[in-house]
């Protein structure tokens, strides 16, 4: 237990320098506060007019509609990383070379880094802002503990899937040099297809079946729908596990990709 | 003695992509690419024993970098054998960078945005340093280099001389055997150029650390090494003692003359064409220069005729300089060793 500490000492030293440099730039910490806030009052208002007089929709109810939206966007401020284009730009800068001369493993690095980010975000803006949100909208906050905890342990794998999805296009820089536009669209891609933008079962049957064997709806959509009760604990469970296989499986093209990636590295300037 | 480094045979080649010309051409681009294999480190040889000091100079695109960057780990050479520090770099990595540390002039290993003790703290942990050992070895550092007031800042509010201290310092935070510097006096002004080079040798000596340096600056390599390793087009074209070479290449001299008359070229070559001695004329300057053998003799009866025969401003006697000595072995080709 103690070695395996001393191990992980470099790691959760690296949460901290995140943290450090999340505060040193607090411009960015207060407009994404707004973002947020004005991305959740939009789709609160438009799902508000969509359900026009209708009880339910899908099996959601429009309190439940609201809640999820919330919910969503403040599960994404924690799950959410910037890790694809932190090392597309750190290898098409060469910096990647400094990363590579030091004693610990780069992939591990990068996901502590947004796991640092990720818990900054959750304690200084989910948190607070969901406060926000719950004396503005109608929302139905579940107070079982239980619920909680699924949903909680649903979140650290959403963050997991992201991040493994984040590093895998991120890795591509090695082939590709420039993969600006990549990024863009594995980012769109997720929104949608995560269950942010729409929940899953808004989408129509064959996409749904599709997407039932795609790793997206694990990042946004069953950790939403945990905490909206829009999942009995059963399925709950089966969710989880479901998320669970997909980190471990997204482990493997990780692994063979960037095994290839440091072979035929090129380091850009010099 | 133990051999640190171990170089055999070692190649890295690259794929250099050309493209074609026109619309036609950069349409058949999208499609197929011509490219040349170009080898940036072509066969070299070389080992480095425990506590030296080596010079690694070379052109611009001679391969410098790309050979520390194979020796340190990043790059995986195309063939050759690597030993360094008992370790093949590339495949045990991460055990491997634990014995060495790295200056690269060009870009940081610090974090940006936070203070450079922060820097230290997280490499201190990353390199496993324990308390006492890092007071005990950091103190001393941190002294040397001046860069006690410099802690607290943020890197970005560095200049470039203060940031290039704190980036020598955080390379030597785990007191590393073996030292690569690629560069590390790249735009630095001659005060801080000497505090770091009296710090190098001061670790050197102490530590036994061995250090292997890339630079242009060749005041550099003249200040700290013994030995130099000359490469160009990826081959090494001398190994050996500074002073060998010195010696060596290094047996002319230069006179130069200003008069307070106008004196034309071909009087003076006149005048001392019973001497060995090559006439230029800077015609800016209208400074004079001879270039002659290093006997006292013949530069005595040299100065003697023509200060006899036209008034004199100003004499000046040099010896040719390091950077010379390197053009003219540039220009000429490989160096016959030995």
């Amino acid at each position: 237990m103690k070695r395996v500490l001393w191990k992980l000492d470099k790691y959760l030293e690296m949460i901290r320098i995140r943290f450090l440099m999340m505060l040193a730039y607090r411009t960015n910490y207060y407009t994404g506060i707004l973002i947020y806030s004005i991305n959740i009052g939009a789709y609160y208002f438009l799902w508000a007019s969509i359900y026009g007089g209708k009880e339910q929709i899908e099996g959601l109810s429009v309190v439940q509609m609201t809640t999820y939206v919330a919910i969503s966007w403040m599960a994404r401020a924690f799950y959410f990383n910037n890790l694809d284009r932190e090392m597309a730009q750190e290898i098409m800068e060469g910096k990647v070379a400094v990363e590579l001369i030091r004693p610990y493993n780069y992939l591990g690095m990068k996901t502590m880094q947004g796991l640092g980010e990720g818990i900054f975000r959750l304690f200084f803006f989910s948190a607070p802002g969901l406060i926000i949100v719950y004396f503005v909208f109608p929302i139905q906050f579940s107070w079982d503990p239980g619920v909680w905890l699924l949903f909680a342990l649903s979140i650290v794998l959403s963050f997991f899937i992201n991040t493994e999805l984040n590093l895998l296009t991120g890795i591509t820089t090695f082939f590709l040099y420039n993969n600006a536009g990549l990024i863009r669209a594995k980012r769109v891609l997720i929104d949608l297809f995560s269950g942010l933008l729409l929940p899953i079962s808004f989408f129509p049957g064959w996409a749904q079946a599709i997407m039932k064997y795609l790793p997206f709806q694990g990042i946004s959509y069953t950790p939403s729908m945990i905490f909206t009760k829009g999942f009995s604990q059963q399925q709950a469970i089966a969710a989880i596990g479901q998320q669970l296989i997909w980190v471990i499986l997204l482990l493997l093209p990780i692994y063979l990709l960037w095994n290839v990636a440091k072979k035929q590295l090129i380091i850009q300037g010099g | 003695m133990e051999h640190i480094i171990q170089v055999e045979n070692l190649r890295k080649e690259f794929k250099a992509y050309s493209s074609r010309t026109g619309l036609k051409g950069a349409f058949r681009d999208l499609l197929t690419r011509n490219y040349k294999v170009v080898p940036a480190v072509n066969d070299i040889n070389f080992s480095v024993k425990k506590g030296e000091m080596v010079g690694y100079i070379g052109e611009n695109g001679a391969g410098k970098s790309t050979t520390i960057k194979m020796l340190t780990g990043i790059l995986t050479p195309t063939s050759g054998e690597i030993t360094v520090n008992g370790m093949n770099p590339h495949k045990e990595r991460e055990r491997f960078v634990q014995t060495i540390g790295v200056v690269f002039g060009q870009r940081s290993q610090l974090w940006w945005d936070i203070a450079v003790q922060e820097s230290f703290r997280l490499l201190k942990k990353v390199y496993k340093v324990s308390d006492e050992q890092y007071d005990d070895h950091m103190n001393h550092v941190i002294r040397t280099l001046d860069i006690e007031p410099l802690l607290d800042r943020p890197v970005r509010k560095l200049s470039l001389g203060q940031r290039m201290r704190c980036e020598l310092a955080a390379a030597l935070i785990h007191n590393p055997p073996l030292l690569f510097l690629d560069e590390p006096t790249i735009g630095l002004d001659v005060l801080v150029k000497l505090k770091i080079r009296e710090f190098l040798k001061e670790i050197n000596e102490k530590y036994h650390t061995t250090i292997l340096l890339t630079t242009h600056d060749l005041s550099d390599i003249e200040a700290l090494c013994e030995r130099v390793i000359m490469l160009d087009e990826g081959k090494v074209i001398y190994d050996g003692a500074l002073r060998e070479l010195k010696e060596k290449w290094g047996d002319r001299k230069e006179l130069q003359f200003q008069f307070l008359e106008t004196v034309t070229i071909t009087a003076i070559r006149n005048l001392t064409n019973s001497f060995p001695v090559d006439w230029e004329l800077d015609e800016k300057e209208r400074v004079f220069t001879a270039t002659l053998e290093d006997r006292d003799e013949l530069i005595s009866q040299v100065i003697a005729k023509v200060v006899a025969a036209f008034k004199i401003k100003d004499v000046k006697i040099n010896e040719t300089s390091t950077e010379e000595i390197i053009r003219n072995i540039y220009e000429k080709g490989a160096v016959e060793v030995g």
